[in-house]
């Protein structure tokens, strides 16, 4: 279970969240623009100090502002898959996945390589470079090097948002295996609706800084107070395949 | 006499040339990088001055750089004195001089290359490779270092080939003593004074040209191989 209670300010845009993301299943972060998503992410990665606060995964402390604890990036054990892949250019695609697999110490390792390679079905690029993958593959690949390193969480900042429809259908039925095959809790941050009907098993919905829900996306979805954050940020509330062909040609 | 054979003086000052060049190179990129770090990435006090050092020879007259690394580093130095008194070491008028005045002119044209190098790699890369394990330093060789090769190779090049041209700052600091300090275009500048030298001088033109076509040539081809890892 991730707990992260924290407050931060950048610029005129300020920070005030206290969440709990459960230790199973996909729990989608949701929330428009600007709502704060993926600062909440960097900051239970390392990657970004919050001012004040706590945050801790499954009780082990991550950072604390009162007890002076930041733990670095690479001492956390999280995975991170960014929007935009972030697949290192000089290396092979086996090399990417295995970086952070190598860096891993064996007897904490409890995910395998075949299996992830299998489970992605990224087996035929192994001899590739990035730059000869398409958008999908590459995500695949950033997916399966972070979860080659046995995290104890998997982020996942929008990873669908830079690819068109039919790339997306090449990812969404791999994480949703994901779900099924390996026990890592996944936080996963989108503005999509039907992204989040598909894969979330718990949502968190955030504006302009502060969590304003959360439970089962069906439960959210459905109350009514809600509504008006769907319908202000023009996100309609269906997210059935017409909606999202509109949103599509728009 | 044969065309193609080298005079005794000739294969003196290529072999001269080309250690100096090399050792020049050598000395000063893990130097240049580190400095095109603190440039690029660093924030301290003074950092503006730092760059204005590093800049100098690029706008000072050669000559003006060898008459201070005589004044600071010569036998009676600011800094040569202490140097010779405790370890022994002599910089002016010895071939490490000329080592140092090449490496001093270069400088700025090798941090020039690697920085803009720099600047170009991919910061999110380097978080990525963060949350994957890798501690700053592994970091650094694993990511930084590889994806900044292709400026690091532009940057020896030019500095190598700064250093084999390097004239007015070596002349000054190490003199031109034949066999010692006496590089290639020393060893031009010497034989156009003499009378009955053009033909020596001409031979060490063609064979300058013919160094930097080397260089050159090798140069692209590895730059090329480089840019050629990074995609497919």
């Amino acid at each position: 279970m991730l707990t992260l209670q924290i407050t931060h300010r950048q610029g005129q845009f300020a920070l005030d969240v206290d969440m709990e993301a459960p230790g199973t299943g996909v729990t989608a972060l949701y929330g428009p623009s600007g709502a704060g998503k993926t600062s909440i992410v960097n900051m239970v990665a390392g990657l970004l100090r919050p001012d004040a606060g706590r945050i801790t995964i499954n009780g082990l402390c991550l950072f604390d502002a009162n007890q002076k604890i930041n733990l670095p990036p690479e001492k956390r054990r999280i995975g991170y898959v960014f929007q935009e892949g972030r697949l290192f250019p000089h290396l092979s695609v086996r090399a990417n996945l295995t970086y952070g697999m190598r860096l891993t110490p064996a007897r904490i390792r409890f995910v395998d390589f075949d299996a992830v390679v299998e489970l992605l079905g990224i087996g035929h690029l192994l001899s590739r470079r990035p730059a000869g993958l398409s958008g999908g593959e590459k995500q695949r690949v950033a997916i399966g090097r972070a979860l080659l390193t046995s995290p104890a969480m998997l982020l996942m900042d929008e990873p669908l948002a830079s690819l068109d429809a039919v790339r997306k259908d090449e990812v969404i039925p791999f994480i949703k295996r994901l779900g099924n095959h390996v026990s890592i809790p996944i936080l996963y941050v989108s503005h999509e609706l039907n992204e989040i009907r598909s894969l979330a098993t718990h949502m968190i919905l955030l504006e302009e800084g502060r969590q304003v829900g959360s439970g089962t996306p069906e439960e959210l979805l459905s109350r009514p107070e809600l509504g008006a954050l769907w319908g202000k940020k023009g996100t309609p509330l269906d997210c059935g395949p017409a909606a999202a062909q509109m949103r599509m040609s728009r | 006499m044969d065309f193609f054979a080298l005079t005794a003086l000739e294969r003196e000052a290529v072999t001269l040339s080309l250690w100096v060049a090399g050792w020049a190179v050598a000395v000063s990129l893990p130097v240049g990088i580190l400095t095109a770090w603190a440039l690029a990435r660093g924030h301290f006090p003074g950092k503006t001055l730092l760059e204005a050092l590093v800049h100098l020879p690029l706008v000072l007259p050669p000559v003006v750089i060898g008459y201070l690394l005589l004044v600071l580093l010569g036998r009676n130095g600011l800094i040569g004195g202490p140097l010779y008194e405790h370890l022994g070491i002599t910089l002016a008028f010895t071939w490490k001089g000329a080592v140092l005045a090449a490496a001093v002119m270069a400088f700025p044209l090798l941090v020039r290359a690697v920085r803009l190098s720099l600047e170009n790699v991919d910061p999110g890369l380097e978080a990525a490779a963060r949350t994957l394990g890798a501690g700053p330093l592994r970091v650094f060789f694993t990511v930084t270092l590889p994806l900044m090769a292709p400026g690091i190779l532009t940057g020896t090049l030019l500095a190598f080939a700064r250093s084999l041209g390097e004239f007015g700052a070596t002349i000054t600091f190490v003199s031109n003593i034949r066999g010692q300090t006496q590089t290639l275009p020393l060893a031009l500048y010497t034989l156009t004074q003499v009378p009955d030298g053009e033909t020596g001088a001409m031979r060490l033109c063609i064979l300058s040209v013919l160094i930097a076509m080397v260089a050159l040539i090798i140069s692209e081809t590895l730059s090329r191989k480089v840019a050629a890892r990074m995609k497919a």
